[in-house]
């Protein structure tokens, strides 16, 4: 029934669940915001989230050491970045067409790494939830805010120190500056080049660690395909929070609350179609783009390659 | 002696910087071929040469964006090398460039800071930026709020920020490339006053330009480039302006064109009370009222981007026309199709040549036929005529003496020049009845630019009514019978040729009735 849905024990599962479930798009959303204030638009994320969601869990498996697993996600996610600079900052690419490619090298190879390592879906045990004395015990609160495992709260932190570095650091400086006008950048001296490789290597970290958050401490397995389009909605997410730490952190909350609500819906055995209910977050981004994008003003060096007149 | 030494910055002199058989080559060009060239404390070099001159190239190289193929470069008579800005910036050198290099969405103080290490490591210091900025503002009487954003500044006073952060930066030496560009008489005055009390401080600068009138007024020395191999230096007191044009171009200048006596006829083409948006969702143009009659030349002045391109694209049908009415020839063209204005014999010389003007991937023979492709000789049937139209090709090539290997070139590989005279070509073979010229010589040498203008003139002898519209002020009147000034969407007045002068039209470019 949809009286249901507005008991006090479900209402603080949907919360509990949509901080839980917003832990992917914030690491991978925030790399990307990185990214594209320097002036790259990286469409691979969701094939770097892949691979380091599965680098993490087989790692995990195979070792049982969780900071590992998480490590070399992290460190793939690098790699797959160091790929992704080299190809935008030295040869110039299409960003748009060469991020599709890198997110098909991701998608083909997990999979690919998948059937020849494992076979089949097996378990592995996750970060715990982290107990806080006194907090965790406070009824409603403490399961919603301080139940979680250490990769949600990390997401959380990450917020406030990219806005802090984008804003207050003179790195974050020249990455605005490099996005912006990477020829004025150029002619003080900034490395338009070495910033972008910073940003979209640190971009792949981040989405290695939002594969990682999935498999490892989330949902604790690996499928193929298991990202379900989670690396798109996040570059998605940068739009929608205008380019902002602050504003990526409310649309990967909005996004993750209904995706909570529409579980809570089917597991409720609320007469909804479940399609439909699938459907509710995707509808709900796409008519949010479409209704804020035109407000905001993208960095005017997005996508373009940088090179020096003649 | 030490504190003689200083600039008031505190910074040290450079006392001379010399360059030396500076050889550049690119492919297939060669920039510069053994250029000496030196500038000393406390003087205004003035770089001059049209287009393509290798002025540019020249001072990329010694502000390390580029790198000699041969040569040297000396400060105060040691040998440098200056493979980067980095390197240039920490002798001393700074370059306000003709494009400003400033970060729209940044404050004046995030521009200045940008690319220097921060006393706090890595967090920035702004605040002790912006404390600095007012103290060389105040000490260079530039008048400047560090907490602004760049794009709520006037390009005057955004060409003021790039003076303090090359100051910022410790500049001894100053390049100038083309600093006057987009600026009013006002601003130019202005910015004049700056580099004559910084040249009094001690400064060198290096004052790139390709205006005669403002490279006599300011500078000490003359240097002329041409096809990027130095012609000579003067003292600029013991040279002309047409000296100066002659060994610009290798020839002789005529300076005033002729403009012939014409007899004005009837209204060609009226504005009445238009009104229209501009991309930004701004007014574009708030009523604006205007005629040009057959055989006159209606120059419109202003500083960029008070309107002009707006009342262009009403006029072609380009732009949306949300209130009053545009009429050609007696008939009301408002918010036609550009199809059909231009079939009533409009003919339009846009803006920008290159994206408006042109598709550079086609041949000149294409180019040719734009306007017209779908007519007779050209095509027929919605089959193309070929032979018709590479006749017609060869013959503007001819007649319009256009410089290219064949008329199967892509136009986007001929000179500026030349591709204006393709368009020009284009547009004034139909013998239109109106033509609406768009800035139609910036950019060009002032062979090209001579050619052009005379160009406009013949039509104008045959009848046509052409609507000029410049952010060039000697074309402006050089060329018009009356000049119309606008001013943020209005017409500020119309004024005859005979009655304006710089000063009084730069007021009313300024928005400011005299």
């Amino acid at each position: 029934m949809i009286s249901d849905l507005f008991s006090v024990t479900v209402l603080v599962g949907i919360l509990a669940s949509g901080i839980r479930l917003a832990t992917p798009y914030l690491y991978a959303a925030i790399g990307e915001t990185f990214s594209q204030r320097s002036g790259v638009l990286n469409l691979g994320v969701e094939g770097q989230m892949l691979l380091g969601a599965f680098a993490a869990f087989y790692v995990t498996l195979t070792t049982g050491n969780l900071w590992l697993g998480l490590m070399t996600a992290m460190l793939v996610g690098a790699l797959m970045g160091l790929a992704m600079a080299y190809v935008t900052v030295n040869l110039q690419a299409q960003q748009g067409i060469s991020g599709i490619g890198f997110y098909l090298f991701g998608l083909g190879m997990s999979d690919l790494l998948f059937q020849k390592l494992m076979g089949t879906v097996e378990t592995v045990k996750g970060f715990p939830k982290i107990h806080i004395p006194g907090l965790s015990d406070i009824p409603g609160i403490g399961e919603i805010f301080f139940s979680q495992n250490i990769l949600v709260y990390g997401a959380y932190l990450l917020v406030p120190i990219a806005w802090f570095v984008l804003n207050k650091t003179t790195l974050g400086l020249k990455i605005r500056s490099v996005g912006e006008n990477p020829d004025a950048a150029d002619s003080l001296g900034v490395n338009v080049g070495r910033i972008r490789y910073f940003t979209i290597i640190l971009g792949g970290i981040l989405s290695g660690v939002a594969g990682a958050s999935l498999s490892i401490a989330l949902l604790n397995v690996f499928q193929q395909n298991m990202t379900s389009g989670q690396g798109f909605i996040a570059v998605a997410l940068v739009y929608f929070g205008a380019w902002r730490p602050t504003g990526v952190l409310g649309g990967a909350l909005l996004f993750s609350l209904i995706n909570a609500l529409q579980l809570w819906v089917q597991v409720l055995n609320i007469p909804v179609p479940s399609e439909i209910a699938v459907m509710m977050p995707y509808v709900l981004t796409i008519l949010v783009l479409v209704t804020s994008v035109s407000k905001v003003r993208a960095p005017s060096a997005l996508s373009k390659p940088f090179e020096r007149e003649n | 002696m030490t504190e003689s030494n200083k600039l008031p910055s505190g910074r040290s002199r450079i006392d001379s910087l010399e360059m030396r058989g500076i050889t550049k080559r690119f492919p297939g060009v060669l920039a510069n071929y053994k250029v000496d060239f030196d500038v000393k404390s406390g003087e205004v070099h003035a770089l001059l040469g049209v287009n393509g001159a290798g002025k540019s190239t020249l001072m990329k190289i010694l502000y390390g964006l580029y790198h000699p193929d041969e040569g040297e470069i000396l400060l105060n008579g040691k040998p440098v090398t200056i493979s980067s800005p980095k390197d240039s910036i920490h002798l001393g050198i700074g370059m306000i460039h003709q494009h400003f290099m400033l970060v729209q969405t940044l404050t004046v103080a995030e521009n200045v800071a940008l690319g220097l290490p921060s006393s706090r490591g890595a967090l920035t210091d702004l605040d002790r930026v912006s404390k600095r900025i007012l103290e060389l503002a105040d000490i260079y009487n530039l008048k400047i709020d560090p907490s602004a954003y760049i794009w709520q500044l006037s390009v005057g006073q955004q060409q003021r920020v790039e003076i303090i952060k090359a100051l910022y930066r410790g500049a001894a030496l100053l390049i100038l490339d083309e600093p006057t560009a987009v600026l009013t008489p006002q601003e130019v005055d202005e910015l004049f006053v700056i580099m004559r009390q910084m040249v009094k401080d001690g400064h060198a600068l290096i004052f790139i330009s390709h205006k005669l009138h403002e490279v006599v007024e300011i500078s000490h020395r003359v240097t002329v480039l041409r096809d990027g191999r130095k012609i000579g230096t003067r003292l600029t007191s013991e040279t002309t302006k047409q000296d100066l044009a002659n060994w610009m171009v290798g020839r002789e200048v005529g300076f005033v064109p002729d403009r012939g006596k014409v007899e004005i006829g009837e209204i060609r083409l009226k504005l009445e009370r238009v009104v229209c948006g501009s991309d930004r969702g701004t007014p574009g143009l708030r009523g604006v009222s205007l005629d040009v009659h057959s055989g006159e030349i209606l120059g419109v002045a202003g500083v960029s981007g008070n309107g002009q391109r707006e009342l262009a694209e009403t006029i072609t049908g380009l732009r949306k026309v949300t209130g009053g009415k545009v009429f050609l020839e007696g008939k009301e063209i408002t918010n036609l199709a550009p199809g059909e204005i231009t079939d009533r014999m409009l003919s339009y010389i846009p803006e920008e040549r290159m994206r408006d003007g042109m598709i550079k991937d086609f041949t000149v023979a294409e180019n040719m036929i734009l306007r017209e492709h779908h007519k007779l000789p050209y095509s027929r049937y919605g089959f193309l005529n070929l032979r018709g139209i590479s006749k017609h090709a060869d013959d503007l090539i001819k007649q319009f003496r256009v410089k290219t290997p064949s008329q199967e070139t892509h136009a986007k590989n001929l000179s500026g020049g030349n591709i204006q005279k393709v368009v020009l070509a284009r547009e004034i073979s139909r013998n239109p009845h109106v033509i609406i010229a768009a800035q139609p010589t910036r950019g060009l040498d002032i062979g090209a630019t001579e050619y052009v203008r005379e160009q406009l003139l013949v039509e104008r002898r045959k009848g046509a009514a052409i609507m000029l519209i410049s952010e060039d002020l000697d074309e402006i009147l050089a060329l018009s019978d009356r000049i119309a000034v606008i001013y943020e969407g209005q017409i500020m007045d119309i004024v005859p040729r005979a009655t304006a002068t710089p000063e009084k039209l730069g007021l009313l470019m300024a928005g400011v009735h005299p």
